[in-house]
């Protein structure tokens, strides 16, 4: 099985590639990049006006499976992520039961298999039942082919344990991926503490509950030695502290949403429950600063957060609403229309952030195309427009801030370890499904990872 | 206008329209009986208000419409019917007008955008009280004549009060300059630690002699119990000795000063006696407002054409500022 993709714009930031190019998957790897590389029988790909690139990584995606399918599962979750050029998903571990025991990555892994478009990347949690008392089997969770720990829409309050689980992550090479919220500080609040808060008469998460934890979490990694990320970072006060403590060496990672940089807490004038997220839409001054910790790389990653909720979990009363949002399908258009088309970021930038960055925070083999390497691509046409309606979105559930958004920039083709698992030829011409490989292991090379 | 959820989204002119059909009303020069008749209101309050709920039952009554209470507590609701439900159910009916409380801030907007329904908001949650916000225009425009100009000190728990911003919404729009006084762990604030309330004319301070200097209106707000057991405020005792509202303190404001307060009181606390039943008070007169005021809103919403101010009422009166309306007299 060759695939030729011709005439694209290669950009593969992990090898310090952008330029005109083809490229050749043979027996679904990487065979050669290359100019005018001769089809030979290989099944041809115009990409003509596109951009060839790494499949995109997402480091933070709730696939809701098991126990909360009504919302999403690893079927849909994943044919979601193809359409949106994601390759590779990171799931957080606050499913039901939670990811805090082997039997259930096992699970998760072998579902994934069965029914997965993209690779899935379980995480584990940092402690049982995602309750912060104790520690979670991280030693048989990494065996197991977890790729990070997380506790993730519950941060570890108790600075003790957690410095604890960060020792004993550490001798497995485990990043913990931490949700930085002081409970105390945030305490029933639902928007960005602030003038639209007091307006709205909706009590107001501090930007300082979650600058409090980053710092917490900051000087713990410092003690330890272990490898912290911050995920879904949103106060210019936190950019502050992690440039602070990159400069000093701790060893530090941090990811952005779309959703924190595209939207203000402006957006929640409606008092609509599709822009309740956890943290909450920020200020101007917050986003401008999640702008320049990106620029300067401050920030290495963006991720979603994906966080499903069915229709009627949402349509609630504004303080009994879920928070969370989806964004797998709009992630790359989004990035593109907010990120590049203004120009604060370039086109490498941008697919560096969503690919390489990710992957090695992860240790995850992805998000490059060196030769050799499982051929996970997509092809981007960044000229192409397009609405988000939810009728479009293969997720099972609807709860996008980017609802009725035109965007540009959208994935045309998702090749999967050397397979086109999606394939889109226009606005109005639906997406063409291609039934998930049963028996290929889309998650094989997690045993490279946990040995 | 098709429903009545806060002053921040009216106009002043708007504004201005529903107190003189209230005037109209008041006066005898604009007769509503009748005006609603073969029309269904229904106050649904999912928070108990006896004030409230009598004041809007007794105007949509004087106006003969067939008024419901949805009793909450022994409806569907107990049994987990979600909200969105309850207003699909109630519209089945053929309901024409939803009085809502509801302890959610936004209900009453959530609930608009589902139902054909006009929806008037009687409270949601820390956001908006707007018919409370139109009685207190209401009832400080009897007695100044005009909002415009006026120093007027709000004082308590701001940051929980609905009433305190829909008072807060009108006033700035009719021109008034309006202080917030509390504890600062009952004010709105960012991260500067200072006032953020995006609105022109505010002032935020929790200095309550700063607040009373020069008041022409005192609106002092009731003090939630529970912001004590929330740890908010160390005692009720401290409270009163740094924010209540006494006889003494008001001789920081004007001598004409009117004292308000939205009810119900807690004596003691946030208002003594010497201020609440002296003679700058006006608070029983507020109550009696509030009935002509909710009468206007149901008018303005239910019987009156279109946007079409009421005829006659403009010319005949003169608006806001016809001296004519006034009490004769001060208590």
């Amino acid at each position: 099985m060759r695939i030729l993709i011709k005439g694209g714009r290669v950009i593969d930031p992990a090898n310090h590639l952008d330029g005109a190019a083809d490229v050749l998957i043979e027996n679904g790897r990487i065979a050669e990049i290359g100019h005018g590389l001769a089809a030979r029988g290989a099944q041809v790909i115009d990409a003509r006006d596109c951009i060839v690139c790494p499949g995109l990584v997402d480091m933070h995606v709730h696939l809701r499976d098991p126990g909360q399918t009504h919302k999403e599962d690893l079927s849909s979750g994943t044919l979601a992520a193809v359409r949106g050029g994601v390759t590779s998903v990171a799931c957080m571990a606050n499913t039901d039961p939670p990811i805090d025991h082997p039997t259930v990555v096992e699970y998760v892994r072998s579902r994934a298999k069965q029914v997965g478009r993209a690779r899935v990347y379980p995480v584990a949690a940092v402690t049982k039942g995602l309750r912060g008392e104790e520690l979670s089997p991280i030693g048989s969770l990494a065996a197991a082919g977890v790729v990070a720990l997380s506790d993730d829409g519950r941060p570890v309050m108790s600075a003790g344990l957690l410095r604890r689980a960060m020792a004993y992550a550490r001798m497995f090479k485990l990043p913990i991926v931490s949700h930085c919220e002081d409970l105390t500080l945030s305490e029933g609040g639902v928007v960005n503490e602030g003038p639209i808060a007091a307006v709205l008469g909706l009590k107001g998460i501090p930007a300082i509950a979650e600058e409090v934890m980053v710092a917490r979490d900051l000087l713990l990694a410092e003690d330890t030695g272990a490898h912290v990320h911050i995920a879904h970072v949103s106060t210019a006060g936190s950019v502050r502290l992690l440039r602070e403590a990159k400069r000093r060496g701790v060893r530090v990672t941090a990811e952005v949403t779309p959703h924190h940089l595209a939207l203000t807490e402006e957006a929640l004038q409606g008092y609509d429950a599709n822009f309740k997220v956890n943290p909450p839409l920020r200020s101007r001054g917050d986003v401008e600063a999640l702008l320049e910790g990106l620029q300067d790389g401050t920030i290495d990653a963006i991720a979603t957060d994906h966080a499903p909720h069915a229709i009627e979990e949402k349509l609630v009363e504004f303080d009994r609403a879920p928070f969370g949002v989806i964004g797998l399908e709009t992630l790359l258009g989004v990035v593109f229309t907010v990120l590049v088309l203004p120009g604060h970021l370039s086109e490498v930038q941008a697919i560096r952030k969503l690919t390489v960055n990710p992957s090695r925070i992860l240790g995850i083999p992805r998000g490059t195309l060196s030769p050799g390497a499982e051929a996970d691509i997509v092809i981007i046409d960044p000229q192409r427009e397009w609405t988000v309606t939810p009728e479009g979105l293969a997720s099972k559930s609807k709860n996008s801030p980017f609802l009725g958004w035109r965007l540009r920039g959208k994935a045309v083709t998702t090749i999967v370890g050397g397979e086109i698992v999606y394939s889109d030829q226009g606005e109005n011409s639906g997406f063409v499904e291609v039934p998930p490989t049963t028996g290929r292991d889309l998650c094989r090379d997690i045993e490279e990872v946990a040995q | 206008m098709r429903h009545l959820l806060g002053l921040q989204d009216l106009s002043p002119q708007e504004i201005e329209g529903i107190l003189r059909t209230a005037a109209a009303i008041k006066a005898g020069d604009l007769n509503v009986s009748g005006s609603l008749r073969g029309r269904i209101v229904v106050t649904l309050f999912f928070e108990p208000s006896t004030r409230t709920r009598t004041s809007f039952e007794l105007a949509a009554r004087r106006m003969d419409a067939q008024v419901v209470h949805f009793d909450v507590g022994t409806s569907s609701v107990v049994k987990g019917e979600s909200l969105l439900d309850t207003i699909y159910t109630l519209e089945a009916m053929g309901v024409d007008l939803l009085v809502v409380r509801h302890q959610a801030s936004g209900a009453a907007h959530f609930i608009s955008r589902h139902t054909g329904c006009a929806v008037v908001n009687a409270g949601d949650g820390m956001h908006e009280h707007p018919t409370q916000g139109l009685l207190d225009l209401f009832t400080i425009q009897e007695h100044k004549g005009c909002i415009e100009g006026l120093r007027v000190a709000i004082v308590g728990d701001i940051l929980h009060s609905r009433v305190a911003r829909s008072d807060l919404f009108g006033l700035t729009k009719l021109g008034a300059e309006v202080t917030l006084c509390g504890p600062s762990t009952l004010l709105p604030r960012d991260r500067s630690g200072e006032g953020s309330l995006p609105l022109h004319g505010v002032r935020i301070t929790d200095s309550l002699d700063e607040a009373l200097e020069g008041a022409d209106v005192v609106i002092a707000l009731r003090l939630q119990r529970e912001r004590q057991q929330s740890g908010l405020i160390p005692s009720l005792a401290e409270y009163t000795r740094f924010w209540g509202i006494d006889a003494s303190r008001l001789s920081r404001c004007k001598p004409d000063v009117l004292v308000m307060h939205p009810g119900p009181m807690n004596l003691g606390v946030e208002i003594l006696p010497s201020a609440a039943y002296g003679p700058w008070s006006v608070i029983r007169e507020q109550v009696t407002n509030g009935v002509y005021v909710r009468m206007a809103v149901l008018y303005h919403l239910l019987a009156k054409g279109g946007e079409n101010q009421p005829q006659g009422i403009t010319e005949a009166h003169g608006g806001a500022t016809d001296r004519s309306l006034l009490p004769v007299g001060r208590r």
